[in-house]
């Protein structure tokens, strides 16, 4: 435990400062690994400051100066990792972007943040960068690291990371300390990144974090759970994530240890196997697919094998879900469950890549019950955190042993936490973001006196762990006044293997009602084995036996209802099925996959017009939005199902 | 036109006819493929594209002409010659090795690269060994190149059609060709994957420097990638030169749309 209001000494109080002592008490101990041409490339603490530092003296040479801004664009590459603490030791600020944002996207972060490199991997970047570059005064040079596709540009302004680093050779033969001064000159209360939240509301905002705020944030954390130096993570999420760049960037330079990168997105549940991390991070999305695809996998084994991963994986749930109420486990499951390692779990934590790990999070959105219960109940320890872009990526994580369902865990070191009369949640810490780059006025909305306001509502139980309901907006009633948290509906409705997206509406209104995804995956598999042909997924979601399946899961979701008194007015009256996949590209939910509400309620209002309406089923029209920027139109004729409410049974 | 440091084309075809009985499937054509080219040749169902390309790569001998490769004569060659002298091609229906997985389909590729020796490939040793190891970084950099590292392993039937392609073209592009013959690469994909292929095709021939000539059916998708592209209509050269020119010919008009325009 740390004692709170520490400071930072001079000599370790940036990121390049400490991959500079890295380098010199570590030079052989591997920092970053990247997979290519399917090998494992390793580099070192040494390597990694050496990298960093020839991208460094080459955007030097280039004219880079303090203050001045790179965007980071890509999948996770020890390059681009490198890119940001080049940006950083110069004394400047890296700005990550989400890959695969479009180009509007990209246009209005680069000019708002003034950005005047770009450092970004492949072509695919390029070919945005140069639309965007064509309107922005502020852009001069784009790099890239992957050549392929792109030597045929002569543009001068247009150069690869290893053209930069040539340049930052020559550059250090006038200026062999250049590099050195410009890290000495750099101090804690620097900006260090810029990291421009999606928001689920208007234009993106630009949450800086100093070095102190990502230093002081990540060090307590390690310290908290006990990370070393020897352990693996994978690096996987998107780089512009303020969770990614504490993981993998921040605290594995402040701990040491190594980040794995994969070998392409589509590779990654593969990498993690052959990495086998000991340290995991994963949004709820991301543990469900994979919970999803065991549960695909395990229904293709035969009768036997099926039965018995049925049978141990109940019983850990079992066990876990007592565990977890705090209550006794009887006998005779405790004795199964060391079988049930042997034949079941040990196996299928191996397979999955995850037998090393000693600590897990999730984090981002509340996760399933089931889903949690399904990972802990096979030894993995998954924990929850809460945290957000202007606390540095953390707040509260739960401890070990103490891991609860419906809690986000205790306050980091050296973090308070107070709830407002509003019930809204509001922490200060020394990893509270110094304000929104060029937006006073949000600044002000957000941080008072050093607190933050989250914009969550939640609540610290009598054992000091904090819960969140929901967004502080989001909560709302139905016109009766019956409580209605839509998010905690749509979570419920998500831990289907069937459902990919859902969102609850009801704010004002008579009843509650809900547009749903299916999830193509699993819902294609399904009808392929029934035989049920479909051509796409417009086709399928209206398939007559696919409502019948999702009906089923809308009565799940009600029947769980029942058991909360406050929440059982809430139940889902109708639902239908949407004819397309929301997507970030329309706007519809946001890279991180958030839902954003008004900009549905706007889009679809015939669709919700339609639900509280008599009619059975609505025709839409909806654009859709390509990867590269254009736009087509869907038509389809959408069904609207009822659903029968369930009263609670007087006595069961 | 770009011509080659000695003056010449990589390939030319000089007037062969090929006949199947009393079929004329190719009448006399002749076309050029400059040195690191895209060339298109296009034309109607029947057209005799798919018969100039087995002309080309051996399958097929024409009756009359010549077929002049990096400048001597290959008219006679068998398929496998026609291979070693760095010709590789993809097949319109894919021929892959359905129960190999794609990176030992592409390893295939190198076949013609290899010098066995049978006992030290079988112990595994020695210059086997070194041998061995050259040829699966080059495959490996295919892999990468082509974006399937996710399928390396996988057995090339369990891929969707589109993938399948894809590795047919890694493992013609394992063979290092100077000439790239590929056999509609794009039919039967869907719009996403058509654009892939173009990436791909454009990126080859200017990573690589490979000359390619392609048949397609697809006009839209040919007018956008090909430096040139030669029209065939019943085995005869209707058309030839570059896309825009050749997008606004009556005769290419008339053999695609029929005879009605104004």
């Amino acid at each position: 435990m740390s004692a709170p209001g520490r400071a930072l000494v001079r000599e370790r109080d940036t990121f390049p400062k400490l991959v500079r002592i890295n380098a010199e008490q570590m030079p052989t101990k591997v920092a970053i690994r990247e997979k290519d041409f399917g090998i494992w490339q390793s580099y070192t603490w040494r390597d990694y400051y050496e990298q960093s530092r020839l991208i460094g003296l080459g955007l030097a040479a280039l004219g880079f100066a303090r203050g001045d801004k790179a965007a980071i664009i890509g999948d996770n590459r020890p390059q681009l990792y490198w890119s940001v603490m080049a940006t950083q030791a110069l004394g400047g600020v890296a700005v990550p972007l989400y890959q695969d944002s479009i180009e509007k996207e990209m246009q209005f972060i680069i000019d708002h943040a003034e950005v005047r490199f770009a450092v970004v991997e492949d072509q695919e970047q390029v070919d945005k960068l140069l639309h965007v570059k064509r309107q922005s005064p502020h852009l001069e040079y784009v790099i890239y690291d992957d050549p392929r596709g792109l030597r045929a540009h002569g543009e001068p302004f247009l150069m690869s990371l290893e053209q930069v680093q040539e340049l930052g050779k020559k550059f250090a033969l006038d200026n062999p300390t250049y590099f050195e001064d410009e890290i000495g000159r750099g101090a804690a209360d620097d900006v260090a990144i810029i990291c421009y939240t999606s928001g689920t509301t208007g234009q993106p905002k630009g949450s800086m974090l100093s070095h102190g705020n990502l230093i002081l944030t990540a060090r307590n954390a390690a310290e908290r759970e006990g990370l070393g130096s020897d352990e693996e993570v994978l690096a996987y999420l998107p780089m512009a994530w303020v969770g990614d760049h504490i993981f993998s960037y921040c605290q594995s330079i402040v701990k040491g240890f190594a980040v794995n990168c994969p070998e392409s997105p589509a590779t990654v549940l593969h990498d993690l196997k052959e990495i086998g991390p000991t340290y995991f991070f994963a949004p709820p999305r991301i543990w469900e697919n994979i919970l999803t695809n065991v549960m695909i996998r395990i229904e293709d084994a035969a009768w036997l094998k099926r039965k018995l991963v049925h049978f141990f994986l109940d019983v850990a749930q079992q066990i876990e879900r007592r565990r977890l109420l705090r209550q006794p486990v009887p006998l005779w499951r405790r004795l199964l469950y060391p079988l049930g390692w042997l034949l079941v779990y040990g196996p299928l934590t191996d397979n999955l890549g995850m037998r090393r790990i000693r600590l897990a999070y999730t984090a981002g959105e509340a996760i399933g019950p089931e889903i949690f219960v399904f990972f802990r109940g096979l030894g993995i320890n998954v924990k929850q955190l809460y945290g957000m872009t202007e606390s540095s990526g953390l707040i509260s994580i739960q401890n070990d042993g103490d891991v609860r369902l419906d809690t986000v865990g205790t306050p980091l070191p050296d973090l308070e936490i107070r709830i407002s009369e509003g019930g809204e949640v509001r922490y200060r810490s020394p990893g509270v973001f110094l304000g929104y780059y060029k937006n006073p006025e949000a600044t002000r909305q957000t941080l008072e006196d050093g607190w933050v306001n989250s914009g969550d509502a939640g609540f610290i139980d009598h054992d000091g762990h904090l819960k969140i309901i929901d967004r502080a907006k989001d909560v709302s009633r139905l016109a009766d006044g019956t409580i209605f948290a839509p998010k905690y509906l749509e979570n419920k409705l998500k831990f289907s293997p069937f459902l990919k997206e859902a969102v609850c509406i009801g704010q004002g209104k008579p009843y509650v009602t809900a547009f749903l995804n299916i999830d193509l995956a699993a819902v294609g598999n399904w009808a392929e084995r029934r035989n049920i042909a479909y051509t796409s997924y417009t086709d399928l979601a209206q398939k007559p036996e696919v409502y019948d399946l999702v009906h089923q899961e809308v009565v799940r979701v009600n029947r769980s209802l029942l058991e909360d008194e406050m929440l059982c007015g809430a139940q889902i009256r109708k639902y239908l099925i949407l004819h397309k996949e929301l997507d970030p590209d329309d706007q519809e939910i946001t890279r991180t996959r958030k839902v954003r509400r008004g900009f549905i309620a706007q889009k679809y209002a015939p669709l919700i017009e339609a639900l509280y309406s008599t009619t059975d089923h609505v025709g839409v029209e909806a654009q859709v939005t390509y990867e590269d920027g254009r736009t087509g139109m869907i038509r389809a004729d959408v069904r609207i199902r009822e659903v029968e409410p369930l009263t609670p049974e007087p006595a069961r | 036109m770009n011509e080659t440091p000695n003056g010449r084309p990589l390939l030319e075809v000089d007037g062969i006819s090929v006949h199947f009985g009393a079929v004329e499937a190719l009448d006399r054509v002749s076309l050029d493929v400059p040195r690191g080219e895209i060339v298109a040749i296009i034309g109607p169902n029947g057209a005799g594209k798919t018969t100039l390309l087995n002309a080309i790569s051996g399958f097929y001998h024409p009756v009359e002409g010549r077929i002049v490769f990096d400048g001597a004569d290959r008219t006679y060659l068998r398929p496998y010659q026609v291979a070693a002298l760095g010709v590789a091609r993809t097949f319109q229906n894919v021929a892959l090795f359905k129960g190999m997985s794609v990176l030992d389909n592409i390893m295939t590729g190198r076949l013609l690269k290899m010098n066995g020796n049978f006992l030290l490939d079988a112990l595994y040793w020695g210059p086997a060994r070194r041998q061995e190891l050259e040829h699966r970084a080059f495959v490996e950099r295919i892999i990468d190149f082509l974006e399937i590292q996710a399928i390396r392993k996988t057995p090339a039937s369990r891929l969707p059609y589109g993938l399948q392609k894809r590795v047919e073209l890694g493992r013609a592009l394992a063979a290092e060709p100077q000439l790239l013959l590929l056999d509609e690469p794009m039919a039967g994909m869907n719009v996403e994957e058509k654009e892939d292929m173009c990436r791909f095709i454009l990126d080859v021939n200017e990573e690589f420097g490979t000359t390619i000539a392609l048949v397609e059916h697809d006009m839209s998708v040919v007018m956008d990638i090909s430096d040139r592209v030669v029209v065939l209509d019943y085995g005869r050269k209707i058309a030839d030169g570059p896309p825009q020119e050749v997008r606004a010919d009556p005769a290419v008009i008339d053999a695609y749309l029929g005879v009605a325009h104004a």
